[in-house]
């Protein structure tokens, strides 16, 4: 089982491998940054070919690192990280191949692009919340760049308010563990010990500590007020740094208010967890609403990012195992499905036709331009609205279950979510793809005027990272026990047993 | 049974077809046509042969698989069939390979066509065969995506609000569908229809949705009612209907109208009764109203209409709220002392004759419309026509068949249906029976007029100048539809034989509230 700190390692080494190479040649960086995300892809499912699911975190690494403060460099693993590391590892992949056309500063671009990826690695596998707490920031840092750099639409803004607000979340989870250290007396940062300091603490302080943490941690999972780095962030984003940021970055923020929060402090989420419930709720739809009078096509992905990461919150709101279960397989499925959105959006569309404003999109007859991307753009659209054969839809399934054991009333809104989503990604796809009519009936077979268009085929690698998510989507929309049978018994790990109530039936 | 699983090859074969035309670019049209009739039509040998096999005397489930899938959600793959389904696949089968024929001419990119028409056919059959939520589920919504992009993108001008609107109607019942059926696994653990309509007979699962407390059982109950009348639909939530069936392309809407509409119907049958005997009881008589809603008042709207497309949409409100008034009678009687198990009896046959005999005339008359519309360069206007019968007496006749078929006029099939469905209703809820004959008299009106508007009188409009009578195409689409009429007129015991003995278990173990 020691495979998979090597992610961290290679994936680092790929940053700075792509950085050297880059300098002579970017097809060589290209290469380094391909070989790389694939090979810490390969080791996540090697290790998950040989994972056997349990209760609790599994040790790969553990080593003094700070005495003082009783740090340790403690990587460990368990079936709900493992799921997300397998994400990353595909979601980095196709984000490689969908970035193949990078063509300025290419090394570099891949540099920060494997950094990034490092530093999530590293948070999936941390089981020190201050090891955790360093990689999360390491992970921080490159996004900044990603879009400073290579970003399009006020990309400067984007990046500094996705910086900002994550720093500021960083900051207040930063604030909650060192008062739970100091005041609790804890000799460690491990999760537990964490936990057993905070239990000491006056339930009032409790409450805030508690808040500080999952707020923290939930701004960076978009919960709504403090959603609005997201859109922005997403759509100044080159299109990998989108995929990396909706797909995986996004996870960062849900799977610390899951590992590190709700175990931290029972007592503080039972305060907290009528309002994180209504928050996701009304995020879900709100987010959605907002989707649906967007006129920027990377908008709408971009708010839907924030609808279904509500679905995740209020799955962990929910607090029981069911619907905790579903929270991480939706993390796991809209990581894959914004994945393939973005790509689409950013990588197909708006790279060919320099324009995402679906006023100036639907005059073109795109989907006989990009039939691919048509192609693509609707099966991701479909699984984006939840539609069963494709990930999204046991993961919806599965939190409504558990929502519904909770406060049936959250579910109700929950179900008018899905209703939403429908009506925007439809929209998105009939005003992207559908909205020049196809005339068979002209008499002789004319068409009506069109000017003449020629845009760049889909190139092998777009094809390649679509196939990539589109059967990772339907493979765990038929096999969702695929993954739930690594997150269930961790969910039965001993650190969840205070904050989710029983599983059965 | 046999070593081939029959249902599952029943379902995923046009599924194949579909898979084998969108993985074949290069292959021409007519050669895409053949493929997709030859995949289409392989539901009507695989129907006869599970009708062969099929044993009417049972009343469980026949031919059933069951095998093992999502532990974590107690979700098996569970597929069975028994006269209910058998009906409706047979239905299928028939209107499935006549709806492509229709088709047949004049479709730009029969390839993708072809393929989107199979997998709405494979989802469909999949829906009336699934025995488990979870993939039930799937087929139901699967089916929305081809019937979208056939009503968007081989429709009409106004094809577009019109297939968002049908899909965003259909996905909002759906959501609540969804909602439903959550709250029905948080409460019992399995989402399989069989174990589910036990829990639903000896009174379990109303028990448990009750530990919910307040208004929330009632809320689940709402939510999957939602869902099915929506589809099929019930009045007032028919909006969707007309213009997504008056846009379509014909031979998308004779299948969307034939088999489509039959889902939200045998949701209600399958389903939603099983499950809720009591709050559907409860519920019965403001139901009662809104079935008659769309008796009557889609019959005087489809009397209104100038649009001979829209008024044929605006009869199938009519004709399948019969079936809704059937079940909300029953439901409503359910219980009562008095209640004949008779009339019952007569009901639940009749509605199940008017699934069928609805298919089959709907799907002709949208098909004598399309051949209007071909002869009038797109016009189908009732005031567009006049002395067609002149013109095209073959034509003439043959559409004058669907419509006293679709009237209800004995000695053709959809007389059977609609009488067993009066007289079962007469015995159970008189009053309902009286103000539905109101529909009648205004179906009556509506077709005589589009009969004597169109087809007597001196040739004027489309039919002033040259109008062809049927081709051979034609008669390969009509021919069987009318010879059906005339069959199941007849003969209506060829159907009810299929499903007699389940209706009298059904009428005699009658969930009672």
């Amino acid at each position: 089982m020691s495979l998979l700190p090597w992610t961290i390692t290679l994936t680092f080494a790929g940053a700075l491998l792509a950085l050297v190479v880059g300098r002579r040649s970017a097809a060589a960086a290209r290469w380094v940054a391909l070989l790389t995300a694939a090979g810490g892809w390969s080791l996540t499912l090697l290790a998950a070919a040989r994972f056997v699911p349990g209760p609790g975190l599994q040790t790969l690494v553990d080593a003094a690192w700070i005495p003082g403060l009783g740090v340790r460099y403690h990587l460990a693993v368990d079936g709900i990280s493992l799921t997300l590391l397998v994400l990353t590892g595909l979601v980095a992949t196709a984000g490689v191949l969908f970035s193949w056309n990078i063509g300025e500063r290419t090394g570099e671009f891949f540099a920060f692009f494997l950094t990034l990826v490092a530093g999530v690695y590293g948070v999936f596998l941390s089981a020190d919340a201050l090891v955790f707490f360093v990689f999360y920031e390491i992970a921080i840092v490159p996004k900044y760049f990603l879009i400073a750099i290579w970003g399009s639409t006020n990309r400067e803004y984007g990046a500094m308010k996705l910086a900002l607000y994550s720093f500021a979340g960083s900051a207040l989870v930063l604030a909650g563990l060192l008062w739970t250290y100091a005041v609790g007396g804890a000799h460690g940062f491990g999760f537990g010990e964490l936990a057993a300091a905070a239990a000491t603490l006056s339930p009032h302080q409790q409450v805030v500590v508690f808040a500080l943490v999952f707020f923290g941690f939930a701004t960076l999972a978009g919960i709504f007020p403090l959603h609005t780095w997201a859109p922005t962030g997403h759509v100044a984003a080159p299109t990998a740094a989108s995929m990396l940021l909706a797909g995986v970055v996004m996870k960062l923020g849900a799977y610390g208010c899951l590992r590190v929060a709700l175990p931290l402090s029972p007592l503080g989420f039972a305060f907290w967890q009528t309002p994180i419930a209504w928050l996701a709720a009304i995020g879900i739809v709100y987010a959605g609403l907002v989707a649906l009078v967007q006129q920027d096509l990377k908008f709408v992905i971009g708010y839907s990012s924030v609808s279904h990461m509500g679905f995740v919150l209020l799955g962990l709101a929910a607090a029981n195992t069911r619907a905790a279960s579903g929270a991480v397989l939706q993390m796991f499925s809209h990581g894959v499905i914004a994945g393939l959105l973005f790509a689409v959006v950013g990588r197909m569309i708006y790279d060919r036709t320099h324009t995402r404003m679906l006023a100036e999109l639907r005059a073109l007859p795109l989907r006989r331009l990009l039939p691919f991307a048509a192609v693509v753009f609707v099966i991701a659209g479909f699984a984006s609205m939840g539609l069963p054969g494709f990930s999204g839809f046991p993961a919806e399934l599965t939190i409504l279950i558990g929502v519904w054991r909770t406060a049936p009333l959250w579910a109700a809104v929950a179900a008018l979510g899905v209703l939403v989503a429908a009506a925007f990604t439809l929209r998105a796809i009939q005003l992207t793809f559908f909205a020049t009519p196809e005339r068979p009936s002209l008499p002789g077979g004319a068409r009506p005027f069109e000017p003449v268009l020629h845009l760049a085929p889909i190139t092998l690698a777009e094809k390649a990272g679509a196939v990539l998510l589109i059967g990772a989507t339907v493979l765990v929309g038929l096999r969702p026990d695929l993954l739930l049978d690594w997150i269930n018994p961790a969910l039965q790990s001993p650190l969840f047993h205070a904050v989710l109530k029983g599983g059965a039936p | 049974m046999s070593a081939l699983p029959l249902l599952s090859t029943l379902v995923f074969t046009p599924w194949l077809g579909a898979l084998l035309l969108a993985a074949l670019p290069r292959l021409g049209g007519p050669a895409s046509r053949a493929l997709a009739l030859a995949f289409s039509l392989s539901t009507l040998a695989l129907a006869l042969l599970a009708l062969r096999g099929f044993d009417p005397a049972a009343t469980g489930y026949q031919f059933v698989e069951r095998h093992d899938w999502i532990a974590a959600l107690n979700v098996h793959y569970h597929l069975g069939l028994d006269g209910l389904s058998l009906l409706l696949v047979l239905l299928t089968a028939l209107l499935a390979p006549v709806s492509l024929l229709a088709s047949w001419r004049g479709v730009a990119d029969p390839r993708l066509f072809g393929a989107l028409f199979l997998l709405l056919q494979g989802a469909v059959l999949g829906v009336f065969l699934a025995l488990d939520f979870f993939h039930w589920f799937a087929f139901w919504e699967l089916s929305l995506i081809p019937a979208y992009f056939l009503i968007r993108l081989w429709g009409g001008p106004g094809a577009g609000p019109a297939a968002y609107q049908f899909v965003i109607y259909t996905i909002g019942g759906s959501a609540f569908l969804l909602l439903g059926f959550a709250a029905i696994f948080a409460a019992t653990g399995t989402l399989d229809f069989v174990q589910l309509a036990r829990l639903g007979a000896d009174g379990t699962l109303a028990a448990r949705l009750a530990a919910l407390g307040g208004f929330w059982p009632k809320a689940v109950f709402l939510g999957i009612f939602l869902g099915f009348a929506v589809k099929v639909p019930l009045y007032p939530l028919h909006t969707w209907l007309p213009p997504a069936y008056a846009e379509a392309p014909t031979g998308v809407s004779m299948f969307l109208t034939g088999v489509l509409s039959k889902m939200g119907v045998y949701g209600f049958l399958r389903l939603l009764w099983p499950l809720f005997p009591g709050p559907l009881h409860a519920a019965a008589g403001p139901l009662l109203w809104l079935a008659l809603g769309g008796v009557v008042l889609g019959a005087f709207a489809a009397m209104r209409q100038t649009d001979l497309k829209r008024m044929i949409a605006y009869s199938s409100v009519n004709h399948l709220s019969y079936c809704l008034l059937a079940l909300f009678a029953i439901a409503a009687a359910g219980g009562r002392p008095g209640a004949g198990r008779g009339a019952v009896a007569a009901a639940l046959s009749g509605t199940l004759l008017q699934i069928f005999n609805h298919g089959v005339s709907a799907a002709a008359l949208f098909y004598c419309i399309g051949v209007l519309e071909a002869r009038a360069g797109g016009r189908r206007g009732l005031d567009d026509f006049g002395g067609v019968r002149a013109a095209a007496p073959i034509f003439a006749g043959l559409c004058g068949i669907a419509m006293f078929a679709s009237l209800g006029l004995p000695g053709l099939n959809g007389f059977v249906g609609e009488f067993l469905i009066f007289r079962g209703v007469w015995g159970l809820v008189p009053w309902a029976a009286a103000v539905a004959c109101l529909g009648l008299f205004a179906t009556a009106f509506f077709l005589l007029t589009f009969w004597q508007r169109v087809f007597h009188g001196p040739r004027a409009g489309a039919a002033a100048g040259a109008f062809a009578d049927l081709s051979g195409l034609d008669f390969a689409v009509l021919g069987p539809l009318t010879a059906l009429m005339f069959l199941l007129g007849v003969l209506p015991q060829l159907l009810t034989g299929l499903f007699n003995p389940l209706i009298t278990s059904w009428a005699a173990h009658l969930p009672l509230p």
